[in-house]
């Protein structure tokens, strides 16, 4: 019973996975790529990891999982700030630049 | 009975090989360094399925982390010594050169000639064969320490291990020699939400390397992969600025390149005597020498990473540096 329920969650999740790959080629500028990306991953992530947990054989084991999770999930986070940001400068020195000429 | 994964394990198989493709035929580097950290993760993965996590856990920390980041900042050095154009025609310098022809003639030949020697090797090696394991696991006893791994690596073939210390060595070296009197090319500044990130994560950095350090005496884990996590540190160190190289670093910095090649060779060398040659170390103080070496070389190859990663040997420079502060 158990490990169906994992099963699902993880099966849920991948389908996040699914759809934030297909916004990351479909979507039309970096930014709405970005957010389907941080977005669906993010979700599908926490979703697999809860799958995982489920059937984690140890406490220990769930603690590295939710470990796991915490530092990926705020590392994509803060990679698709950085990106943003980085992306927003060099459209403004690009805005910049046409108005020079 | 087919083993129900051997469809992902072609998948995954046929995508490193793609990947590989794809490394080799992009023009942009930019893209071609992105490529390359994925068809790391992918090598990380296959190796774990290969049962070989202790392979695995380098790939990913060594071979995709560290490299991705020493080859981003490698470029990131390109571009900025192409800078005084715009910022598309430095992107257009960056542009590879084409290669002479007879360049790459030689180079298929080679490749060719080593997948050949391989595959021979593959062909002719004994299918199924009991391999090293029983020697290993009979040896295990004498080794001091309780993974097989790591006995193999800090003691069986120690001197391997020391050479490939040594490559780090040598590497930093040149690295400092080369790049004498090249300006810095100016970190960009990143910003509150990367120190807050820089100070979230540094302490956990700090607890995964040791981690794996300690746990590789008896679990995958062990010197390079706590190393190249603990170098880690120092490129969110370096990279958020709470730490800028300073010229009078450099003694501390050169002894800390040596201390792991010198305390590895001199261990080596010191349990000579008695009937001993070197790296053999006695059994009662195995488990001791081999913790001793580890965690210094550990240290030794973080640093080293992380010198690596910044470049240029922090020298006082006459000329005033260029400041390009955003």
């Amino acid at each position: 019973m158990l490990d169906l329920v994992a099963g699902l969650l993880i099966a849920l999740g991948t389908v996040f996975f699914v759809a934030g790959t297909v916004g990351l080629l479909r979507f039309p500028d970096i930014y709405c790529r970005l957010h389907a990306l941080t977005k669906a991953d993010g979700l599908g992530l926490a979703l697999i990891a809860l799958g995982a947990s489920l059937m984690a054989r140890t406490p220990g084991e769930v603690f590295r999982i939710v470990l796991i999770w915490f530092f990926v999930a705020l590392a994509s986070a803060v990679g698709g700030h950085l990106i943003a940001a980085y992306a927003r400068r060099m459209d403004r020195t690009r805005e910049g630049s046409l108005r020079h000429d | 009975m087919t083993d129900p994964l051997i469809l992902f394990d072609l998948l995954l198989a046929g995508s490193i090989v793609a990947l590989a493709v794809a490394v080799l035929s992009v023009r942009d580097l930019f893209t071609a360094i992105v490529v390359f950290i994925v068809f790391g993760l992918l090598s990380a993965l296959a190796w774990a399925r290969l049962a070989a996590p202790d392979v695995a856990l380098a790939e990913a920390a060594i071979g995709t982390g560290v490299t991705g980041a020493l080859l981003l900042k490698t470029l990131h050095h390109l571009r900025h010594f192409s800078d005084g154009q715009t910022q598309d025609a430095a992107r257009d310098l960056t542009a590879v050169q084409p290669v002479p022809m007879g360049v790459t003639v030689a180079n298929a030949a080679f490749c060719g000639l080593v997948a050949l020697g391989l595959a021979v090797a593959f062909l002719g090696a004994p299918q199924a064969g009991p391999g090293f394991d029983a020697l290993v696991s009979d040896a295990m006893p004498h080794s001091g320490v309780a993974h097989p791994v790591t006995a193999v690596l800090l003691n069986f073939r120690a001197y391997d291990t020391l050479m490939e210390v040594v490559v780090l060595l040598a590497a930093v070296i040149a690295v400092w020699q080369i790049e004498r009197g090249l300006t810095e090319a100016p970190a960009p500044a990143l910003g509150m939400v990367w120190a807050g990130f820089a100070r979230l994560t540094l302490p956990a950095i700090v607890v995964i390397g040791t981690y794996l350090l300690w746990k590789g005496a008896e679990a995958p884990g062990g010197a390079f992969q706590g190393g190249a996590v603990l170098a880690a540190v120092g490129l969110l160190l370096l990279l958020s600025r709470l730490y800028v190289p300073q010229p009078s670093h450099r003694g501390l910095a050169r002894w800390a390149f040596v201390l792991g090649t010198g305390v590895f060779a001199g261990v080596a060398l010191l349990v000579t005597g008695g009937g001993r040659v070197a790296f053999q170390y006695p059994p009662e103080h195995a488990k001791t020498l081999i913790l001793l070496i580890e965690g210094l070389v550990t240290i030794s190859i973080a640093v080293t990473l992380a010198a690596l990663f910044h470049g240029r040997e922090p020298v006082a420079l006459n000329a005033p540096e260029s400041r390009h502060d955003t």
